[in-house]
């Protein structure tokens, strides 16, 4: 295809000329200017979210009254008192927390085991396997939901946190195995061969020697699986009604209807619901930004 | 050694657990979905066989067409969108001061949960107290619009906050593709005289098209099979004028009840989703030996 060729002396002195008189100013201008665009995208993107700080800190009169962009006036840290012991918040909070934990532990050890398997154990079928797990990205949770909820319900699993933490586990398996998959790959294997050689039990290296090597890459997956479930709205919206099970997501969906105009208790409804995750990206940026990336590409 | 490593008990008990769930919860269904949508069932009473009538009522049922309609819709702009994130990119890998830190503020919004960014877009829309309604005022606009509630300006209005959502992601992975660009090859451009916007169009592009395809797969099936902010923030409205097949599929079984028109509904947005990621990965494949 067309590259960029050197054709010819003439050209390559023109662009050296420009380079030396014109270059600096208008390079600095262009430079300016990207740099203009790109804050301008990421007040976009972040404004919205300060906004919300903003007005969970209000009274209804500041709310109605004044500029959106004014500064709460003395903050009203009573709205986050209120909506966490008026309602259900706080239970959701702790259902939502449970939740999380559990599926992600069980999603990280059980997409160990497979990746596991798949990379250092050797076996016909492994590729189908695999195979099997990455299609398994691509199915809509639409296409499931009427089987599963019918199929809970025969079993006795619907409105019971069970259904809710096999079903997280189940749809974050093969984006676990993907992150998993490209670090069990570059891992050198000289250690695991050699504990071989001195015969321990393969249970033994599975533990004792892989999975802390795996460390690294476990965290990422877990903070993202974590990110995942605590996000999740469909299968909770469809497969719980007791409020004693609802998460946060779901909680705080009805709980919001009560309070259609006091907009305080509605912001700093959905401030508690976004903090964690936000505490949680300040103090793990890094790890997410490489768990997203390493999630979502693979050839 | 072989022998500790191809121990076929271990095996099975590595894999089985997960294999099991993923069978069960995963591809079992897909199959349950395809043969419910071949019944008339209300979810709880007996099923009755009739055939195709399902897909029969669904190709003539306008408000599903219509809800096709919008899913792609979404999927055309949330392609489009992709453009602008990999010229936010290019500039973001060229070296740019804070380059890391802008990256990171781009992908908060991604991190919250749907529910939360519906309503707090909810607020945003709101008509008289709203913040885009109070400075579109403020700009001398007398009388703004009602966004989530205008049926002409719905959907569109739902557009804006997905996209907002997603931006940052598609921005990470290009960044991400364009930093792993070796140096030497943008040099060697440099030194032949290579404009950055040549570079850019000529170097760059091409040696992250695999990435590229793989993101417009990403949008537009996402896009496809998209739900959540268009059930919180409208439930489809006002009047299905931001339904998509998704939220169809969802209204007709848990508020409807029709549970085998419903899964003929989701049936159909499976193989929708198959067959569009097909045709992509096809008709992109073309590009494959670009470099």
């Amino acid at each position: 295809m067309e590259t960029v060729k050197p054709d010819g002396a003439p050209r390559i002195g023109n662009g050296l000329d420009t380079k030396l008189v014109s270059k600096p100013i208008v390079n600095r201008l262009a430079y300016g200017i990207m740099y203009v665009f790109l804050v301008l995208v990421a007040v976009f993107q972040i404004f919205p979210i300060i906004w919300l700080f903003l007005f969970s800190l209000k009274s209804s009169q500041e709310v109605f009254n004044m500029s959106p962009f004014s500064l709460p006036e003395n903050p009203k840290w009573e709205n986050y008192a209120k909506v966490w012991t008026e309602g259900n918040i706080s239970l959701y909070f702790i259902n939502s927390v449970t939740y999380t934990l559990a599926a992600v532990i069980l999603t990280v050890v059980l997409a160990s085991m497979v990746t596991f398997a798949i990379t250092r154990m050797h076996w016909k079928g492994s590729r189908l396997v695999l195979g099997l797990f990455m299609v398994g990205l691509m199915i809509p949770v639409h296409s499931t939901l009427i089987p599963l909820f019918s199929t809970f319900t025969n079993i006795n699993l619907i409105d019971n946190p069970l259904s809710i933490i096999l079903t997280y586990t189940a749809f974050n398996l093969p984006i676990t195995i993907m992150i998993l998959l490209g670090f069990y790959e570059a891992l050198p294997r000289e250690v695991e061969e050699a504990a071989v050689m001195d015969g321990a039990s393969i249970h033994h290296i599975f533990f004792k020697i892989t999975l802390p090597m795996t460390m690294p890459v476990m965290a990422t997956a877990a903070i993202i699986n974590m990110i995942y479930n605590w996000n999740e709205f469909v299968f909770v919206n469809t497969f719980i009604s007791s409020d004693s099970f609802k998460t946060l997501t779901v909680g705080i969906q009805n709980f919001i209807g009560q309070y259609t105009t006091d907009w305080g208790a509605i912001g700093a409804t959905l401030v508690i619901s976004i903090l964690p995750i936000l505490i949680a990206f300040l103090i793990l940026s890094n790890r997410i930004v490489e768990g997203i990336a390493s999630g979502s590409v693979k050839g | 050694m072989n022998k500790v490593l191809s121990n076929k008990k271990v095996i099975a008990l590595y894999i089985t657990p997960a294999l099991f769930l993923v069978l069960a919860l995963i591809y079992v269904p897909i199959i349950q979905t395809g043969y419910y949508g071949l019944m008339k069932w209300n979810g709880i009473g007996e099923m009755d066989f009739i055939g195709l009538k399902n897909y029969k009522v669904l190709m003539k049922d306008a408000l599903f067409w219509k809800s096709a309609l919008h899913s792609f819709l979404l999927a055309l702009f949330s392609a489009l969108s992709l453009i602008g994130y990999l010229f936010i990119s290019i500039i973001l890998a060229s070296k740019i001061k804070g380059a890391d830190l802008l990256r990171k503020i781009y992908l908060i919004p991604m991190l919250l949960a749907s529910v939360a960014i519906a309503q707090l877009w909810m607020k945003i829309y709101h008509p008289s107290n709203g913040m885009l309604n109070i400075m579109l005022v403020a700009i001398g606009i007398e009388d703004p619009p009602a966004w989530l509630a205008d049926a002409n300006l719905a959907l569109y209005a739902i557009i804006i906050p997905i996209i907002w959502q997603y931006a940052g992601f598609y921005i990470l992975i290009y960044y991400a593709a364009l930093k792993n660009i070796p140096e030497s090859l943008v040099e060697a451009a440099r030194i032949d005289g290579a404009s950055p916007w040549q570079i850019a169009l000529k170097i760059k592009l091409p040696l992250i098209m695999n990435v590229i395809k793989v993101t417009i797969v990403l949008a537009v099936v996402g896009s496809l099979k998209y739900f959540d902010l268009i059930y919180v923030m409208t439930g489809g409205g006002p009047n299905g004028a931001s339904e998509v097949m998704a939220s169809y599929m969802y209204q007709k079984a848990f508020k409807g009840f029709d549970f085998g028109y419903a899964s003929a509904i989701g049936f159909f947005l499976l193989v929708i989703c198959l067959v569009v990621t097909y045709i992509i990965r096809r008709f992109t494949a073309a590009n494959e030996d670009i470099y």
